[in-house]
């Protein structure tokens, strides 16, 4: 092959489009390769909305159910618990639940909840995810010598208040997750899908 | 070439010259066995570069056998593991072999580090060693996890369950990113499925390539040895160090010595306490996993807690993933970091040597922390040793730079 007369502009605008439409290509190829790495049809379909009858919950008990795998507690708080959520204020990181994301805008109050006595929380520690243990009994724990009821995660040693509320200096950044739930009745709740009808 | 004698011997060297010509056969093993020149001074510290390659393939070799019963199923996962104990034919030995190597992979990957830090075998030129050993640790640790994973016990669903968290620490794309690495809202059937996938497939891949490109890197610059210096100053007419020695047959039949040591305590720990004491395998996975329960108390595998405590000990969710990350990533610096006019801990001053000692007894202390279960007053600790661990790496340019060193030889010493 001669050199001679090569046209380099020519070879340098070849070399280009043919670099740049096949990096093209790569990136193409690579979508259905990443996608397919996301929740299938069956995994959406089984994160459908679930009712809790509520009717036996006596004040004091916790109930656990199951949405998207997450253990879902609904809690029938005594008159106590709700007397002693406004005396741990400076306890807590976000005692007014001021970060949005963590409850819906109708859960967004003294209590998080839309019933003052009935909290429903998604049972997961807001730290790395592992599930807290719901410790009511106000007396002083290992962990606490000062405790006065709610959630401690074994993982971590994150403490939480009867209304999900996060403590201070505890590796958890945020509340307890409130899911978006409605009242069907005075004894069924659904979860998974706010009053309004829409889906957070 | 000596003239064979009888015709067996005639064939085989036909044959081997009739291969050479077409594949380089001859040349490769001179290159990278008989006439791979090592410093002749090698200690017992270098014993552990050939077991960490005989430890991959314990590996890899049990781990084929294991996925031929094994079920990647969130359903049948745990009962293949439990079947392939007790029904399977050797089963139990198999498994061992594979769940007792983990971490004996990672006693001999440690104390391979820690023979690169006393002896300076990541400095100038073998800085590219240094980081293809850093991506070996890092995809050793990520096949660690996935393959703890495997059994679906408590213990590997709720470590699954804190490690995908992890990810979930990233502003805004992190909640999208740990569905995405999940598969699923929660650690699921998708999950285990795609943590074989990558735990018997990719990953084992990149590890072996990854290992070839930390040897090719070795064998292109020579080995270093517990002085420091540099035996390529010094050869004979032929071009051959006057302080090196041929690794076959001298560090094969040496190295033979290592695996018969190694082989004697792994045999004894497979046989007699193959669980070593929920160290290895930790007690909360042999109850089946549970999405709805977390165990009393979560801990990582040995190999991990220095890290885990780490994480643990920082009250803030993003800072705490950062900093543990931080704490690995810092490592692949270490080239750069370390300013001293010597390699060898044996011709470093006192500074040196109590640092170092300081930062083994952290790295050992964060370790026993990790397993602990977080006291205030462990938490403190684990702060403090936290702060040391970045101390060491951070301040290493300016008192290694100072610290008084001896004069370093011109040959190796015995």
């Amino acid at each position: 092959m001669s050199s001679d007369g090569v046209n380099k502009g020519r070879r340098r605008l070849l070399t280009g489009t043919v670099s740049v439409v096949g990096g093209l290509g790569v990136v193409g190829a690579a979508v259905p390769f990443l996608q397919m790495w996301q929740p299938s049809a069956r995994a959406r379909a089984a994160g459908a909305p679930i009712e809790v009858v509520i009717d036996k919950l006596e004040p004091g008990q916790m109930l656990q159910a199951e949405w998207r795998g997450q253990p879902i507690w609904v809690v029938r708080r005594t008159q106590e618990m709700l007397d002693a959520l406004p005396g741990l204020r400076e306890n807590l990181r976000d005692p007014d639940s001021d970060n949005t994301e963590q409850q819906p805008g109708y859960a967004q109050n003294e209590y998080r909840s839309v019933q003052p006595d009935l909290l429903v929380l998604i049972g997961i520690c807001t730290h790395l995810g592992c599930s807290p243990k719901y410790v009511p009994e106000v007396e002083p724990q290992p962990f606490d010598a000062d405790w006065k009821g709610g959630f401690f995660c074994p993982c971590h040693n994150s403490r939480f208040d009867m209304a999900g509320r996060v403590y201070g200096g505890v590796p958890a950044p945020s509340n307890l997750r409130v899911p978006p739930y409605t009242f069907v009745d005075a004894t069924r709740i659904v979860v998974g899908i706010g009053p309004e009808g829409a889906v957070s | 070439m000596k003239q064979p004698q009888g015709p067996i011997m005639r064939t085989a060297t036909g044959l081997l010259h009739w291969t050479d010509q077409r594949l380089p056969v001859i040349s490769f093993w001179n290159k990278h066995l008989g006439e791979y020149w090592a410093p002749k001074n090698f200690n017992m510290w270098y014993f552990f570069g050939s077991l960490a390659l005989l430890v991959l393939v314990n590996q890899l070799l049990t781990g084929i056998w294991l996925t031929m019963h094994y079920k990647p199923d969130a359903n049948e996962a745990f009962a293949s593991v439990e079947y392939i104990m007790r029904d399977v034919p050797w089963g139990w030995l198999v498994r061992y072999m594979h769940s007792t190597g983990a971490s004996a992979f990672f006693v001999v990957v440690y104390l391979h580090m820690f023979r690169a830090l006393i002896y300076g075998s990541y400095r100038a030129p073998r800085e590219l060693i240094w980081i293809f050993g850093m991506l070996i640790f890092l995809v050793l640790m990520a096949e660690a996890f996935m393959g703890y994973v495997l059994p679906w016990g408590q213990m590997s669903y709720w470590g699954a369950q804190v490690i995908i968290s992890l990810f979930g620490a990233i502003p805004v794309i992190g909640e999208g990113l740990t569905e995405w690495i999940r598969g699923d809202y929660l650690v699921s059937d998708a999950t285990l499925n795609r943590f074989f996938a990558l735990h018997v497939v990719a990953l084992p891949l990149a590890l072996v390539a990854l290992v070839v490109l930390h040897l090719a890197a070795l064998h292109e610059v020579g080995s270093n040895n517990p002085d420091g210096v540099d035996i390529k100053k010094h050869k004979d007419e032929k071009g051959k160090p006057l302080d090196g020695i041929a690794f076959h047959p001298y560090y094969t039949v040496k190295d033979l010595v290592g695996v018969g040591f190694f082989g004697l305590i792994f045999a004894f720990i497979i046989f007699f306490a193959p669980e070593m004491g929920g160290w290895f395998l930790e007690h909360d996975n042999f109850v089946p996993a549970n999405p709805l329960v977390t165990p009393e108390h979560i801990k990582p595998v040995w190999y991990f807690t220095p890290y885990y405590a780490m994480l643990r000990a920082i009250p803030d969710k993003l800072f705490g993933v950062i900093v543990m990350g931080a704490a690995v990533v810092i490592l692949f610096f270490l080239p750069w970091l370390d300013r001293s006019k010597v390699r060898s801990i044996r011709y470093k001053g006192w500074i040196s040597k109590t640092m170092l000692a300081l930062f083994v007894v952290s790295f050992l202390i964060l370790g026993w922390l990790g397993a602990q279960s977080g006291s205030t007053t462990q938490t403190l600790m684990a702060r403090i040793f936290t702060v040391f661990y970045f101390a060491f790496f951070l301040t290493m340019p300016w008192w290694s730079a100072i610290d008084k060193t001896k004069p370093v030889p011109e040959r190796v010493t015995e």
